[in-house]
């Protein structure tokens, strides 16, 4: 009997042996001192551009001809500088001369030439609203002719869709089969979707980078992140939940790094609808969001709340607006203004048909299902019925499409490109936009917009931009809630790191390792 | 010897059949629920391929096009059962990639935490088992009790949490998460093994109690056999008729993808393929994966046929008429 024991015993102490030695000691290990470890929520399913090239260029392997600064202004990248016809519908763009790919080759007028055109057949990339008629090399530049003026091309020409690769990057059929760009590093090796590393490139044509390798590895959970921060499992980790920021903030050698973005969660409502259409009833959805007590207790941070449209972040589109407020009697009084009046339950109607509207969201931003429901619950005391829907993000688009979508809570960037101008046209676009107003439209607005396009002087466009702004804040085709803050957690032995509101590119060769 | 042949032969044969049949049936049913499922699937695939900030109706009717998802239903399922006939399973429509490539990375992956978690369940579930049944309602056995209370008890979730933040946060001996080292396997093959190895201790110890009470243990006993060759002869083998089928369902759960521990560690599985292909209603991904565990399911089960096959040599009903 004792024997059979011991028999047992030895054998579930030598499987938990086992077990540890199959692994001991290799944790730490896990990558080599000199390199720059990086884990975020980001899951990289594609080698092309258009559809996960973010990653490339934040990496700095791929880049584009323009890219944008840490304050968003427009930076030299393989164009060192562009100039347009005073009609805006022909740019040339001069490119940098000692630039080579990664396989050694270098870089041509005809290989961008051949990457652009690439980019612009690919509906999904902004370049491929960009109306143009012809792209051509010259002797060390690139021309764009237009069929009509566009301004915002060197914007346009920012986005990770419209990086540069190497023609050996690409298959027979045309599909990237291998990320081989011009940036200061290199891969070294991809398995997808969730980890890459890479290397410094030594023919990189600036200065060579202080970081010599990158490994970047897609963690989807932020619980696992945090404890990655937390634990010294990775020296730069993005996307940190509430809870997770609290940890690294006790824990000592690790830092929080933030940076407010160009991006605001907001109601997009369809001006279509009938209750919908009645400005009054949109100023009293408004009026009724306590939109600090939201941002206090959903994203933490009272200061996120949404006082107007377009974030602080975007200085040149600040106007003189009467912030948005909370005052639930005011919504109200709009709302009776407008015929509706609280029936026996409470609740509002109007000759007998209650106040009920659905509100469709998607769980891709974790903050924006329980910002929805915090929105129906804000709602309800006021008497307004919404049901909360959080569906695939496509389903806004396809409810606009198809006139169904009622009110939609979303994140919307407003600099994709680093002009925010593009993206504000299309927000106000007139036949409406997937990701910005529907069935609305303004003649002041209008008339702004293509003042903007049309590439108004300094202050004339001032007041255009003031004009967008104000009505706007007034009209509430797109109801603001909050604006949102990227953060990461960086560790004390990384120097140099600075948050990109755009998110362009993670700046690593700016960084370097604390002595 | 003869009748176990032809046993062999005949699990063999209707395993086949059955492994056929059910492919056809899984690619089939995969196709229809897929069209069935609200939504436009351009608009997916397309917030698939490029991410919402970039999905617009353009972008969706771009992807339609290009996909030909305007073709009648009965044509797309066609094709591919054309191809699928060639082996060709064509490409993902969202990350262009073949799928064949693309299902196969993750299923290697499940399979080495699959096989891993249930290696650790067996050991840790079989010890404590075997140890609780020496003396039922011993001290042992009911420490072993609450073992297999509190492991059912606590969700896996919460079990790999308190294990990275035991073994990687404080005792940095183990990577939180990753994959493809062999040190990033450990802590979720052990969350999932611990789980399992509850039910797997409960099985074990009542099957060893219930062989441990036969009359051919006690005669074993009688005839002065040593208790190290009672236990591993007659109690652990007749135990093991009774264990194999149980651990063949229990391997068939952990194939089956499990998600949350996937996503917890960052480990690239088929149930993370499974979640992703069906939210971008990417059916060629969707109808490879499925097509892949259904037939694994049919291996499993073949695999527990020939294994009880082999340890329970009283010929059965089936194979026995004469």
């Amino acid at each position: 009997m004792r024997r059979t024991v011991r028999l047992a015993i030895s054998a579930a102490v030598t499987a938990g042996t086992l077990g540890l030695s199959a692994c001991g000691g290799s944790a730490g290990s896990q990558a080599p001192a000199d390199t720059l470890r990086i884990a975020g929520p980001f899951e990289v399913h594609s080698l092309d551009p258009t559809a996960d090239g973010e990653i490339f260029t934040r990496l700095q392997v791929s880049e584009t001809l323009v890219t944008s600064d840490i304050k968003g202004e427009l930076a030299p990248s393989l164009a060192t500088a562009w100039s347009s016809s005073t009609d805006y519908t022909e740019w040339e763009f001069d490119l940098v001369e000692d630039a080579t790919f990664h396989d050694g080759t270098a870089l041509t007028s005809e290989t961008v030439v051949a990457a652009l055109e690439k980019a612009a057949a690919q509906e999904a990339s902004p370049l491929a609203d960009v109306p143009i008629e012809h792209l051509h090399a010259e002797d060390g530049s690139v021309v764009v002719e237009l069929e009509e003026p566009y301004l915002t091309l060197p914007a346009v020409l920012t986005h990770y869709s419209t990086a540069i690769l190497a023609p050996a990057a690409y298959d027979g059929e045309g599909r990237v089969t291998e990320v081989i760009g011009t940036g200061p590093y290199e891969v070294a090796t991809i398995e997808l979707p969730a980890s890459i590393e890479t290397k410094r490139f030594d023919g990189w044509r600036g200065e060579q980078p202080a970081i010599e390798r990158v490994s970047f590895q897609t963690v989807g959970r932020p619980e696992s992140r945090a404890l990655m921060a937390v634990s010294d499992q990775a020296d730069v980790v993005f996307g940190l939940e509430p809870a997770g920021r609290q940890r690294v903030d006790s824990t000592e050698g690790v830092g929080m790094e933030s940076s407010l973005q160009p991006r605001t969660i907001l109601l997009k409502v369809n001006a279509g609808h009938p209750v919908l259409s009645d400005a009054r009833v949109r100023q009293a959805l408004s009026l009724a969001l306590d939109r600090e007590a939201m941002a206090e207790a959903v994203l933490r941070e009272r200061e996120l709340a949404a006082t107007q449209l377009l974030p602080p972040s975007l200085a040149a589109w600040q106007a003189d607006v009467e912030p948005l407020g909370h005052d639930q009697d005011a919504a109200r009084a709009l709302l009776e203004e407008a015929g509706w009046t609280p029936g026996p339950d409470g609740k509002l109607q109007k000759d007998g048909s209650p106040l009920r509207l659905n509100l469709l969201t998607y769980p891709d931003r974790t903050e924006l299902p329980a910002l929805a429901t915090a929105i129906q619950a804000a709602l309800a005391e006021i008497g307004v019925d919404i049901e909360v829907e959080v569906a695939n993000s496509s389903e806004i688009p396809a409810g606009q499409a198809d006139g169904t979508l009622e009110l939609a809570l979303i994140a919307k960037h407003f600099a994709l490109v680093s002009d925010p101008l593009v993206d504000i046209a299309a927000v106000f676009a007139a036949e409406g936009s997937d990701w910005g107003v529907m069935n609305w439209r303004d003649p002041a607005v209008q008339t702004a917009i293509e003042g903007l396009l049309a590439g108004a002087p300094d202050a004339e466009a001032r007041s255009h931009r003031e004009s967008i702004v104000r009505t706007a804040q007034e009209q509430l085709p797109l109801i603001p809630v909050a604006w949102y803050r990227m953060n990461a957690a960086v560790n004390d032995r990384v120097e140099g790191f600075v948050m990109d509101p755009l998110e362009t590119s993670w700046r690593i060769s700016d960084l370097s390792w604390a002595s | 010897m003869r009748s176990r042949r032809t046993g062999l032969a005949v699990v063999l044969a209707r395993r086949s059949a059955q492994g056929l049949g059910v492919a056809v049936l899984v690619s089939l049913l995969c196709f229809l629920v897929v069209r069935r499922l609200p939504g436009d699937a351009a608009y997916r695939i397309a917030a698939g391929r490029y991410g919402y900030d970039l999905v617009d109706q353009e972008a969706a009717d771009a992807v339609r096009d290009e996909l030909g998802l305007d073709r009648p239903a009965w044509q797309q399922l066609g094709s591919w059962l054309a191809d699928a006939l060639q082996l060709d399973f064509g490409r993902s429509l969202v990350t262009s990639r073949p799928v064949l490539d693309e299902v196969g990375y993750y299923l290697v992956g499940t399979l080495q935490l699959a096989a891993a978690s249930l290696a650790l369940a067996i050991l840790l579930g079989g010890a404590v088992g075997v140890l609780a049944a020496r003396r039922p309602g011993g001290v042992l056995d009911r420490i072993a009790t609450g073992w297999v209370a509190g492991v059912r008890a606590v969700p896996p979730f919460l079990l790999g949490l308190l294990l990275v933040v035991v073994f990687s946060a404080q005792l940095g001996l183990l990577p939180a998460v990753g994959h493809g080292s062999a040190s990033s396997i450990v802590l979720p093959a052990l969350t999932l093994g611990v789980s399992l190895s509850g039910l797997i201790a409960r099985v074990t110890r009542d099957a060893v109690v219930e062989v441990g009470q036969s009359d051919y243990v006690r005669f074993a006993h009688t005839k002065g056999l040593a208790e190290r060759w009672v236990l591993l002869r007659h109690v652990v083998r007749n135990a093991a008729v009774v264990l194999v089928p149980y651990l063949g369902v229990q391997a068939v759960i952990l194939i089956e993808g499990v998600v949350v521990v996937e996503s917890l560690f960052a480990w690239q599985g088929l149930g993370h393929a499974l979640v992703h292909a069906v939210f971008w209603r990417d059916v060629p991904v969707l109808q490879a994966t499925a097509l892949a565990l259904a037939l694994l399911i049919v291996t499993i089960n073949t695999l527990v046929d020939l294994a009880v096959l082999w340890l329970d040599p009283r010929p059965r009903r089936l194979e026995a008429p004469a």
